[in-house]
């Protein structure tokens, strides 16, 4: 059955969309392709004089070991935030929705976490982290564990990773939440009556109904950790040690707004574009099938 | 009605109405001036506007905070580009290549000067500020305010503790191997760490040492020089520093000033930093410290020379009207009387900028009343060499980062000392040529 609203008016639908896509136009389609002519320039900072390169940028981070290191970076961190993110938020969720007294305080604690800002968590897990000084390295330390994510390339991966998790999982949880809100009932209880321990109800139930969900988020996961957590590495670790923790949006925003230097930021950003579109494309044409709707 | 309430109200109105016609004739000619200084050097900046409009009528010196030194750099930039750049910005060291690179963008301090007939002599500056901020052709480019430079700070107390005589700070690297093993067998668990690494064990290293960092006098001389930093010399430090990390002689406490907070709150007990650095540890320290020089080889020829400066200087920037670069020239010649400057420098901690100011403050016996604030001042005002004049590269910011990143390697362990240096070197190298390349001219 398909369901069709006919507008009999050639011009109202797209005065419907105008709203959404005056927005994207202009807070997406204009810079991506103010991106796009930089990535083929260079310019002293004052833009007092410009020229044109061609595709010079480009060959520069081709030729750059560390630019391409960063990609197997970029993958370790987007993969950990993505899967960790979801699947802790999926477990918080299973538990929040069968809390029976006081699910209103767990559930606001737990969605807190989103209204802090990126650059704002980076500080407070550098802080816990902080060698000498923070009370979880402190912990550490009693426990056995020499941290010190100032060297130790891996443990500091660990903190970024746990501060972008965390400031993530707030977001994943809501809709998580509200995905587990809308499935009836009375499959559960039916399963219930039937025998099927809850281990069981939540694989052959709740999971498969929850995959647009997961799918979803999975989605933004991505994006978030490939666009948005900048500001997290850059209170945290500014990239270090050595280029550890350095992802390609941190680069970006170094290359662009501490070094001035942008024709190399804006065709890094053009890379960064090219391969969140790609994974994107991707995800909706393999992950997608496998999502019940 | 409306009569009445006319008659009524213009008594009130006359004042505020003359007020108003009158303003025109005594206008105060506005110059903005965008910095970065935070606290105790916020204060100052302020009081340094407040009191020069106190001084004269003419022009209004409006100072604003725009954030740290690159948000700064970076607002102004962005603002130069949609027309409304302030008249003054203070811009800090690493930037200077880029400012100077960006010819359209900026009037020379010399000019400005000379436009307003007003007298400036770069010769009165102390050699090593004034050559870091002129051009080739030695025309000053921009005004010298906050300059700092490396020196050693130590822990007294821990030093007394150590079994270590207070009063005799180690002055050669290897005295500071040893006192720092001393600390550590009295249980000291961070005996030294520096801040800023590339600055401190790097730069100021190289013209300390009187060995080139970067090729055309550090690059003072043109866009085209290449870095050095590969040189046997440069080598026995970083793996002489390598292997105090490796003994727990000196711990890494990470980028930037970050480590300075493990010194004053005792954690480390010697640590290589800037000038600027003592306010704090005035304020906050809860032990007796000492300042003293940067520690070198004694048997490297020519060591120690003198080392080179950090902070910032204040540039012109272009498209204001001529009456208001008069004003900026009235500012400068205010901020450039030995007595400001004398007084900047005993309440900041940054160097005296100009010889007169440094004598006057000398004879005001500042330097015996607090000891160890002549360290700075000394290591700076001496006869430079083409190799420590100071040092000005391209894509500055990026280098010093390039520098931390390989220097963390060497500490973390993951390579060698050579394989570092060699890395900055050939990474730098790249970021230098690129540079030139896009701003030839």
């Amino acid at each position: 059955m398909e369901k069709r609203v006919v507008f009999r008016s050639g011009w109202l639908p797209w005065a419907l969309l105008a709203p959404q896509a005056i927005v994207i136009a202009v807070f997406f389609f204009w810079p991506a392709g103010q991106a796009l002519v930089q990535s083929l320039q260079q310019s002293d900072a004052f833009g007092t004089s410009v020229s044109w390169v061609g595709l010079e940028n480009f060959q520069n981070l081709w030729n750059d070991e560390t630019y391409l290191a960063s990609f197997k970076t970029t993958a370790i961190f987007s993969i950990l935030v993505a899967v960790c993110g979801i699947s802790l938020a999926l477990l918080l969720a299973v538990f929040a929705d069968r809390v029976v007294r006081g699910a209103t305080v767990y559930k606001t604690l737990l969605i807190w976490p989103y209204a802090v800002a990126p650059a704002v968590a980076g500080v407070l897990w550098l802080f816990m982290f902080s060698p000498s000084i923070g009370i979880v390295a402190y912990g550490l330390e009693a426990m056995g564990v020499d941290w010190n994510h100032l060297l130790n390339g891996g443990q500091a991966m660990t903190l970024v990773v746990a501060a972008a998790v965390w400031k993530q999982i707030s977001y994943n949880f809501l809709f998580f939440l509200a995905g587990l809100a809308s499935i009836p009932k009375s499959l559960i209880e039916a399963a219930a009556i039937d025998g099927a321990r809850p281990w069981r109800r939540f694989w052959t139930i709740q999971f498969p109904l929850l995959t647009p969900t997961t799918f979803f988020l999975l989605v933004i996961n991505m994006v978030y950790a490939f666009f948005d957590t900048f500001a997290i590495i850059d209170a945290s670790t500014q990239g270090g040690p050595g280029k550890d923790t350095s992802i390609l949006v941190y680069r970006v925003y170094y290359d662009g707004f501490k070094a001035l230097d942008l024709g190399g930021s804006a065709a890094q950003s053009v890379v960064l574009m090219v391969i969140v579109v790609a994974l994107t494309v991707l995800q909706f044409k393999f992950v997608e099938k496998k999502v019940n709707y | 009605m409306n009569n009445k309430t006319f008659t009524l109200l213009s008594p009130a109105l006359a004042p505020l109405l003359a007020l108003a016609l009158s303003a025109p004739a005594q206008a105060q000619v506005e110059i903005q001036w965008w910095h970065s200084m935070t606290a105790v050097n916020g204060e100052w900046v302020n009081d340094l506007a407040r009191d020069f409009n106190a001084s004269q009528k003419d022009y209004k010196i409006i100072p604003t905070y725009k954030g740290t030194y690159d948000e700064s750099m970076t607002g102004a930039i962005a603002a130069f580009r949609a027309g409304n750049a302030p008249h003054i910005l203070q811009v800090f060291e690493v930037g200077t290549a880029t400012m100077m690179a960006s010819k359209g963008a900026i009037i020379p301090v010399g000019q400005v000067m000379k436009d307003a007939g007003i007298k400036f002599d770069p010769a009165a500056y102390v050699p090593a500020v004034a050559g870091y901020y002129t051009a080739p052709n030695g025309q000053m480019l921009s005004f010298p305010f906050n300059s700092s430079t490396t020196i050693f700070y130590y822990n007294k107390d821990a030093f007394k503790a150590a079994g270590l005589d207070a009063d005799k700070p180690p002055t050669t690297w290897p005295e500071v191997v040893l006192a720092a093993a001393k600390l550590k067998a009295s249980g000291h668990k961070c005996p030294f760490t520096t801040a800023w690494q590339g600055w401190t064990q790097l730069e100021s290293f190289s013209a300390w040492h009187n060995v080139e960092f970067a090729t055309q006098r550090n690059g003072l001389a043109g866009l085209n020089a290449r870095m050095k930093v590969d040189s046997p010399l440069h080598q026995r430090h970083i793996e002489n520093l390598a292997n105090m990390s490796k003994q727990g002689l000196f711990v890494y406490k990470g980028r930037g000033n970050v480590p300075e907070a493990s010194f004053v709150s005792g954690e480390c007990a010697m640590i290589n930093t800037s000038s600027g650095f003592y306010g704090n540890v005035a304020k906050n320290a809860k032990f007796g410290y000492g300042l003293a020089a940067l520690p070198y080889y004694p048997d490297v020829p020519g060591a120690p020379q003198n080392t080179v400066i950090g902070g910032a200087s204040l540039w012109v920037l272009s498209g204001k009207k001529p009456a208001e670069y008069k004003g900026v020239a009235a500012f400068f010649n205010y901020l450039s009387s030995p007595e400001v400057q004398s007084a900047s420098h005993k309440r900041t901690g940054y160097l005296p900028i100009t010889t007169a100011a440094y004598q006057l403050t000398e004879k005001s016996g500042f330097y015996k009343e607090k000891p160890g604030t002549d360290v700075a001042v000394t290591q700076m005002i001496r006869k430079t060499t083409d190799k420590s004049r100071g040092i000005r590269l391209g894509n500055y910011v990026q280098i010093r980062a390039i520098e931390d990143e390989e220097l963390e390697q060497v500490w973390g362990g993951k390579k060698t000392a050579k394989e570092a240096l060699a890395s900055i070197v050939k990474r730098g190298n790249e970021l230098l040529e690129r540079f030139e390349k896009a701003n030839k001219s």
